[in-house]
């Protein structure tokens, strides 16, 4: 999150990622055991499922639920979290109700999910989309209620439209929150879709890595593993930073 | 003609079970393109009247006659803080009350009276206090409202910079006139500026003396003769003194 570090510790991340690397091959030397594959092995085995396909479209499948359930969650949070933190009386109402949501455990929701409406996608997705949406409606909410009252009262006298004073007075003071409800929702999301797949679907990460276990077979675990933490970076780097700067540009 | 003619029978704020009265029987006319200025102590309701004009709060019972030359009225408010957006660049922080795109040409102009020339695409922030206070005013100004509101705009600036907008603000009046409603409790600041006095007893708040400040521009800028102005007025209104 601190950005751009100097260039003098460039080398150093480098280094430290290359000195983890040696101790992996070093222990894999030294134990000599199919379930501490070495490096070279994992690599081997992350080209040759890349080659049949099999990683990419697993991988895909994933991402695919990924985004359509962070999509419905992020849209539905907002919308709630907005009125929640507006609204006291809607706030009273419900707060219970999302203090029950958020210490539900996540494994809970998503058999109950597969009890009730069957091994299907929708499922899959729904329970997804009710492990994450509680975070995100209590983030949201915070930034919801400590809006600037000041800047909506010149928004109110200068006699903007509802349309305008969203876009420009209550989102830009939102963006914060929906950033942070956005990197801890991936990092949430991420850990509970294996989960799902695991349990009630015949494709994706989750299932593969389960299909792995059962075969003690730990150099795909691992190939999969490295594919997954790329990706998650890659997002991190490609789409939310770059995000982040775009919106901050105004702060001293 | 009347720019506004308001109402207030009574205007209280809920505190803690007790309503305590903040505004009674309070009646107020201002005539097309008059620069009135409302001198009071602070605390004395001045803000909840421009709050009150501004459709801010709707929490009373009382009339409010604004006449617009558009559609409806418009409205132009400098409230104490300068309210600007910390994303948005100086220009397009007056862009943003427009209803439409306003001409490049009408902001250059404005920026340019206020010395802001070099500062349109800077964020608020990267600014001082005055400057941020001037943008204020241009993105009241721009907008040619049928009433302009000022709550202190001048308030915690020091004397020089001050001055200098007040002297910006009234070029700025004098070019392109409009119905102002300013709210000091500085009498020197007022007697600068306003064609017309109003003073303000403390709360409930009540008229207690309307006075025409007839000055010219030099005579304005001259500390003599705002300062016998001042002297005279406390001779024929004994009872503003207990005020200031």
């Amino acid at each position: 999150m601190s950005g751009s570090s100097p260039q003098d510790y460039r080398w150093l991340s480098g280094l430290s990622f290359l000195v983890l690397l040696s101790l992996w091959y070093l222990a894999s030397l030294i134990f000599q055991s199919h379930s501490l594959p070495s490096p070279i092995k994992v690599a081997d085995v992350f080209w040759q499922s890349c080659v049949t396909g099999e990683l990419p479209y697993h991988l895909g499948v994933t991402l695919l639920r990924l985004i359509v359930s962070f999509v419905i969650a992020m849209l539905l949070g907002c919308g709630i979290g907005i009125a929640l933190g507006q609204n006291q009386t809607l706030n009273a109402f419900f707060d219970n109700w999302l203090v029950i949501f958020l210490n539900i455990p996540a494994l809970v929701t998503i058999i109950l999910c597969y009890v009730w409406l069957g091994l299907e996608e929708s499922a899959a997705i729904i329970a997804v989309v009710i492990n994450k949406l509680p975070n995100v409606i209590v983030s949201i909410r915070e930034g919801s209620r400590s809006l600037n009252q000041e800047l909506l009262e010149m928004a109110q006298s200068y006699r903007l439209s509802k349309n305008k004073t969203f876009v420009h007075i209550i989102w830009p003071q939102l963006h914060p929150f929906v950033m942070a409800a956005t990197r801890s929702g991936l990092a949430l999301i991420w850990k509970i879709i294996l989960v799902v797949e695991l349990l009630g679907r015949s494709n994706g990460m989750g299932y593969q890595l389960h299909l792995f276990f059962q075969l003690f077979d730990v150099a795909s675990l691992l190939a999969y593993t490295i594919a997954f933490v790329a990706v998650i970076q890659l997002i991190e780097v490609l789409l939310l930073k770059p995000l982040d700067r775009r919106a901050l540009v105004w702060k001293r | 003609m009347n720019t506004l003619s308001l109402t207030i029978k009574e205007k209280s704020f809920n505190n803690s079970h007790t309503q305590v009265p903040a505004i009674a029987d309070f009646n107020l006319t201002i005539t097309r393109n008059q620069f009135v200025c409302l001198v009071g102590p602070s605390g004395c309701g001045k803000t909840t009247l421009l709050n009150i004009i501004a459709g801010l709060d709707a929490d009373f019972s009382g009339t409010i006659n604004l006449t617009a030359t558009g559609q409806k009225p418009h409205i132009g408010y400098v409230f104490q803080n300068p309210r600007l957006l910390p994303w948005r660049t100086v220009r397009e922080n007056i862009e943003l009350v427009f209803p439409q795109l306003p001409p490049h040409e009408l902001i250059d102009s404005l920026l340019a009276a206020m010395q802001l020339t070099d500062q349109a695409q800077a964020y608020p922030e990267h600014l001082s206090l005055g400057m941020q206070r001037r943008v204020a005013i241009i993105r009241a100004f721009a907008i040619n409202p049928d009433i302009l509101l000022m709550d202190e705009p001048f308030v915690s600036l020091d004397p020089p910079t001050a001055r200098q907008i007040r002297n910006a603000l009234l070029a700025l009046w004098q070019q392109r006139p409009h119905t102002v409603l300013f709210v000091s409790h500085d009498l020197r600041e007022a007697i600068t500026l306003a064609d017309r006095l109003i003073f303000l007893s403390a709360s409930p708040m009540q008229a207690i003396a309307d006075v025409a400040v007839k000055l010219t521009a030099e005579q304005r800028q001259d500390d003599n003769a705002i300062e016998n102005f001042r002297r005279e007025l406390f001779i024929h209104h004994p009872t503003i003194h207990s005020l200031l």
